[in-house]
């Protein structure tokens, strides 16, 4: 492959368990050195794409490419050029975090340094502590460590930042742009929309095995669906319109009643609103996604 | 799976293989509930076994007489080569399939030669340590005569070291069975006492019927309990077993099958994960 080719090609990917279609014909390319964040509800079949691209899955139908090689038949050499933080890990962990990143770096070609790693993930004062000890977020932050210690070309993310206190997130976040800036290449699955759009440059978004949408961060769901939302209350109906000039339409209303109008808010859609409506308007009811991502 | 490449320099299976051993051992020790039950398991038998029959005389037809300790040496040690390779490993790699280390192995440019060679070493080190604790305490604590001729310990050296390489390669192709790391000690640990029972461990072979005899004798525990008592019991004892003689050749051929089919079970059954499951 060449250094234009794209890192990761996904073409009609099919996942069949039986009748059921875990990933329904999906499409996408990720170019050298883009954080693309894979979004979608539980279910949806986010996890079983990232895991076929890993190759710890088979798929049903479909091409796909990873760093040009099917991820079937990729070798020790392959996954030398990948970081995989999977989305749950339940080792017993009776080595310490210095002795586990010291292990998994010897099994890499050029591995990043060992105490480095363990400042990058912030866990300088565990280094000693074996990890069954460690808090869920702290456990979370080794698997990233590990992910991270053979210096991959491609990084795949699955939801990484499960556990993390928000401190620890801004934290992983710089992370992630500091390893964006060497040139790695990301594929993020998370629930957190705003480290979505905080980290990613590109979206798709996964919904019943299916890819609704997908752009970049800003584009996501189209210049409509960005389009600033007015709510109001008026006669005690809940009352919202879209509009390009909402300031203008908050005046004309307190014109029109000559006074200031009930519980009115002017909203610009995050892309937690848009991931929202696109969710729903395929017909699913998020709303555990919006527990989870709140 | 063996292709080397420029990025990875050959001999890398064998350097990481051995990083695994000492990664592995320290894994091991400090995990209380395998060292109690698989490392000191057969110390403490043997102990127990001292210390309840120790008024009674172990003896054969010309009257030679043996203490228990004496008598249940050879057996503790066959037992304890069972233990450290396959209730260990089968056990142990069924949990780690269990709980995402394989998973996250898989993930990463390791060999799959090398987890093997970190878990046979592991093994050998283990078995080593737990021999070696069963004659210090059989001759200190219970007065147990050890032989004294270099054939003997020859004898010993070879079944010992084939008996735990088969065992542990034995544990890795059993490892695959247990659909589940929960279910690994209900399914592994029943049959490693089942053997234990029919194969001369704990109760003496020649008592059993002779069909329960022949099915033993399919299984390698049997013949690592023989080559370990034709080394450590009085050699007048040899009438009491199957043919009145120690079988060393039928020995050395049992563990020699069942080393190769443990062989070529791991290579070709193994996997990291079960893929869609």
């Amino acid at each position: 492959m060449t250094r234009t080719d794209p890192v990761v090609s996904v073409r009609d990917l099919n996942k069949r368990y039986g009748d059921f279609a875990a990933v329904d014909g999906i499409s996408f390319d990720i170019e050298r050195g883009e954080t693309f964040a894979l979004l979608g509800p539980n279910g949806a079949g986010k996890s079983t794409t990232i895991e076929i691209l890993e190759g710890y899955r088979d798929r049903t139908d479909g091409q796909v490419s990873v760093l040009g090689t099917d991820p079937r038949h990729g070798g020790l050499d392959w996954k030398a050029r990948l970081g995989i933080v999977l989305q749950s890990t339940g080792e017993s962990g009776n080595v310490t975090v210095r002795e586990q990143l010291r292990h998994f770096a010897g099994f890499y070609p050029h591995p990043r340094d060992v105490e480095e790693t363990i400042a990058a993930v912030g866990l300088e004062e565990k280094a000693t502590t074996m990890i069954r000890k460690l808090s869920g977020g702290q456990r979370r932050r080794v698997d990233v460590a590990l992910g991270i210690i053979g210096r991959p070309e491609l990084l795949f993310l699955d939801e990484p930042t499960t556990g993390f206190d928000p401190e620890a997130r801004r934290q992983f976040w710089d992370l992630v742009r500091n390893l964006k800036a060497e040139g790695t290449t990301i594929l993020l699955t998370t629930h957190y929309l705003d480290e979505a759009a905080q980290l990613g440059d590109r979206a798709g978004i996964i919904v019943g095995g299916r890819l609704v949408d997908i752009g970049a961060i800003g584009e996501i769901g189209g210049a409509d669906a960005r389009v600033p939302l007015v709510r109001w209350r008026e006669d005690g109906e809940l009352r919202e319109e879209r509009t390009e000039h909402p300031a203008t339409l908050v005046a004309r209303l307190v014109a029109a009643s000559g006074t200031e109008p009930h519980e009115v808010e002017i909203v610009r859609p995050s892309l937690e609103d848009v991931y929202l409506q696109l969710v729903r308007s395929a017909g699913v009811e998020p709303i555990a996604e919006e527990a989870l991502a709140s | 799976m063996t292709t080397l490449n420029p990025t990875l320099p050959a001999g890398h299976t064998v350097r990481l293989g051995v990083s695994r051993i000492g990664y592995e051992l320290k894994s091991y020790f400090r995990l209380g509930d395998t060292v109690f039950f698989t490392f000191l398991f057969p110390v403490l038998m043997l102990s127990i076994f001292a210390v309840a029959f120790s008024d009674l005389p172990f003896g054969t037809a010309d009257g030679t007489e043996i203490s228990a300790a004496a008598y249940y040496l050879p057996g503790m040690l066959a037992a304890g080569l069972l233990l450290s390779g396959v209730q260990n490993l089968a056990v142990d790699i069924a949990i780690e399939r269990g709980d995402g280390t394989l998973k996250r192995l898989a993930g990463t440019p390791l060999p799959v030669f090398s987890y093997f060679i970190g878990k046979i070493g592991q093994v050998l080190v283990t078995g080593t340590l737990q021999a070696a604790l069963l004659l210090t305490l059989a001759r200190f604590a219970f007065g147990v005569e050890l032989p004294t001729d270099p054939q003997s310990w020859l004898t010993f050296a070879w079944v010992f070291v084939l008996g735990i390489i088969t065992s542990a390669v034995l544990g890795i192709a059993l490892s695959g069975v247990p659909r589940s790391g929960k279910s690994a000690t209900a399914v592994v640990i029943p049959i490693a006492l089942v053997l234990q029972f029919i194969s001369g461990v704990y109760l003496p072979f020649t008592q059993l019927p002779e069909w329960l005899q022949n099915f033993a004798s399919l299984f390698p525990l049997k013949w690592m309990a023989e080559g370990m008592r034709s080394v450590f019991l009085p050699e007048s004892f040899a009438a009491m077993e199957v043919g009145e003689a120690w079988n060393l050749p039928g020995v050395a051929i049992a563990l020699g099958i069942w080393l190769v089919a443990g062989l070529v079970l791991c290579r070709f059954a193994f996997r990291w994960i079960r893929k869609d499951s």
